[in-house]
């Protein structure tokens, strides 16, 4: 065989890494969780919120409600401010302020998630416990932190979806006497629509897979949520909070719990690939 | 019915309340960075950077787990490494866009995707369990390795795209085969790109702790091979706070971690940025 040939055939096995290490991934996590569900059934497992591993009760309907209700606090949280921060850097400052701007907010992507638990524990949760009352440790603690963590994916890919509105459109709108706001509201935010709903989507599937932050500062009750001031536990930090000390049917119902995390994440990220594609 | 108001009024308001939450966003990042230097970087001393955690971390520095960081870390970029940039170069110098490059993209992006806690299940039932390396260093590095491929992957593509296209056109007309090509010219040419990919999964590694959890364990020893477990300064922190134990040395560990990734990540950003610019 010809040098290049081999060369090329090399290239092609590591180039596979990637695709093969999601599918040995997805074979290992359906392969530890999926005999408890077909055990528990799979409606008693997403639709029963009774979660009582040592006595085989697996229930994980409060853990999903929680996760939900939790991302889309995150949502209220980081979409506008995300947003407010993409238009101002994509529309309305100049390239050297941008220049200054975008990898300061980018900064906030290196900030490890265990800083942004423990300060929420450190000054959120006792803002909320004196102001708002409850224990503190709270649903709407994890959604304000979980909003801050999401911002820079959310900016970052709104930033890219304005920024690829041709600049004919504003000429056009600006020379029919519309005002720069109204152009930017009317003109470039609908244009650069697809690309915004792939940021937040991503956005949430970041929201719904952190787990560290959301440990510290949810409290990681177990039951369904009243309030938004309920200490609750997401589906990431059960699977956390147990698997140090998990055997036999528990372990295999935290890769359950695993199983129904993965797949909506592959949702929300096979939905977003697919918006993204559109475009 | 309510009255319109003057389009330049709208704008106004627009104008000043986007401008607003982009200053509270700012503000946000400017306090956390604040107040973990403010009071961790005093804790920060030769001796806290140079002996090893005493009773669970109450006492003594921090330095078995700078170690087992660096351990893992290293470990992971060197698995991932050539992985990475090898998918970089064949997905940019081998092929025409079609079912393989969707299929080795698509793999890629998903990866990217896959939350830390599900890699860490992952890596807790391969490594530790099937693979019966327990929990320890190697278990902590072949997880991450999967965990930092996708950043590799993108960076070194990125870069490796904005080489110009006559660099390899005069390799062609020279005569050199496209191997020579991309060893002698493309790969050198695009190296502080890739380098960049490599700092930013460095920065990555540093701050995680769901993977690292399951698969590399929290021993405070200093790890002497790589079968023992080793808890990085991301764990220990997070052990630190979350159990009480002693908040100084949580600021501490916090306040190193924090600046380390962020100037590993200016660094980065700024290499990307000067070759973006001589080849634009």
């Amino acid at each position: 065989m010809d040098r290049g040939k081999f060369v090329e055939r090399v290239l092609f096995l590591l180039a596979l890494s990637s695709i093969s290490s999601l599918v040995i991934i997805t074979i290992f996590i359906f392969e530890e969780g999926l005999p408890l569900i077909f055990h528990t059934g799979l409606k008693d497992f997403i639709f029963s919120s009774h979660w009582a591993p040592t006595k085989g009760h697996f229930g994980i309907a409060a853990m999903i409600i929680s996760s939900i209700l939790v991302t889309l606090g995150a949502m209220v949280l980081g979409v506008p401010l995300g947003l407010a921060c993409a238009i101002v850097l994509a529309e309305f400052c100049s390239e050297r302020l941008r220049g200054l701007l975008k990898p300061t907010l980018e900064l906030l992507a290196g900030i490890p998630s265990v800083v942004y638990g423990f300060l929420g524990v450190i000054w959120l949760v006792p803002l909320i416990r004196n102001y708002l009352g409850g224990p503190g440790l709270s649903l709407l603690a994890a959604a304000v932190i979980l909003g801050i963590m999401i911002l820079p994916t959310v900016i970052s890919i709104s930033i890219d979806a304005l920024t690829a509105v041709p600049d004919v459109y504003r000429d056009g709108s600006i020379a029919l006497g519309a005002t720069q706001w109204q152009t930017v509201h009317r003109v470039v935010l609908p244009a650069a629509s697809s690309g915004i709903i792939t940021a937040v989507i991503l956005g949430m599937g970041r929201a719904v897979g952190e787990t560290m932050a959301v440990i510290m500062v949810a409290g990681n009750a177990l039951k369904i949520p009243t309030s938004i001031l309920d200490p609750v536990r997401t589906l990431t930090s059960n699977i956390a909070l147990e698997l140090g000390y998990a055997a036999g049917r528990h372990r295999e119902a935290l890769f359950a719990t695993g199983i129904v995390l993965f797949v909506i994440i592959m949702i929300l990220n096979l939905s977003a690939t697919l918006l993204a594609r559109r475009k | 019915m309510s009255r319109r108001l003057h389009p330049r009024v709208t704008q106004a308001i627009a104008k000043t309340l986007l401008w607003a939450f982009t200053g509270l966003t700012l503000l946000i990042l400017l306090f956390i960075i604040v107040n973990i230097s403010i009071k961790g970087l005093p804790q920060v001393t030769s001796s806290f950077l140079l002996q090893d955690p005493q009773d669970m971390g109450r006492h003594g520095g921090i330095f078995s787990t700078i170690v087992s960081t660096a351990y893992i870390t290293l470990l992971a970029i060197i698995l991932a490494s050539p992985l990475g940039v090898g998918t970089a170069i064949y997905l940019t110098e081998y092929t025409r866009e079609g079912w393989a490059t969707r299929i080795i993209r698509f793999g890629a992006e998903c990866l990217a995707g896959v939350p830390s806690i599900i890699l860490g299940l992952f890596g807790f039932v391969l490594f530790v369990l099937k693979l019966g390396f327990g929990w320890s260093i190697l278990s902590g590095g072949l997880t991450l390795a999967i965990m930092v491929l996708p950043i590799i992957i993108r960076t070194s593509e990125e870069a490796i795209k904005a080489v110009p296209q006559e660099y390899r056109q005069v390799c062609c007309s020279l005569g050199m085969s496209q191997w020579q090509t991309i060893t002698r010219i493309v790969l050198p040419s695009a190296l502080p790109g890739i380098t960049t990919g490599i700092m930013l999964s460095v920065g990555r590694s540093l701050g995680e702790t769901a993977v690292l959890l399951f698969t590399a364990g929290s021993a405070l020893r200093m790890p002497t091979s790589l079968f023992d477990s080793g808890r990085t300064m991301a764990v220990h922190f997070y052990i630190l706070a979350r159990e009480g134990i002693s908040m100084p040395n949580a600021y501490g560990t916090a306040a190193i971690l924090m600046v380390s990734i962020l100037l590993i990540n200016l660094a980065a950003y700024t290499l990307m940025q000067r070759m973006m610019r001589r080849f634009s």
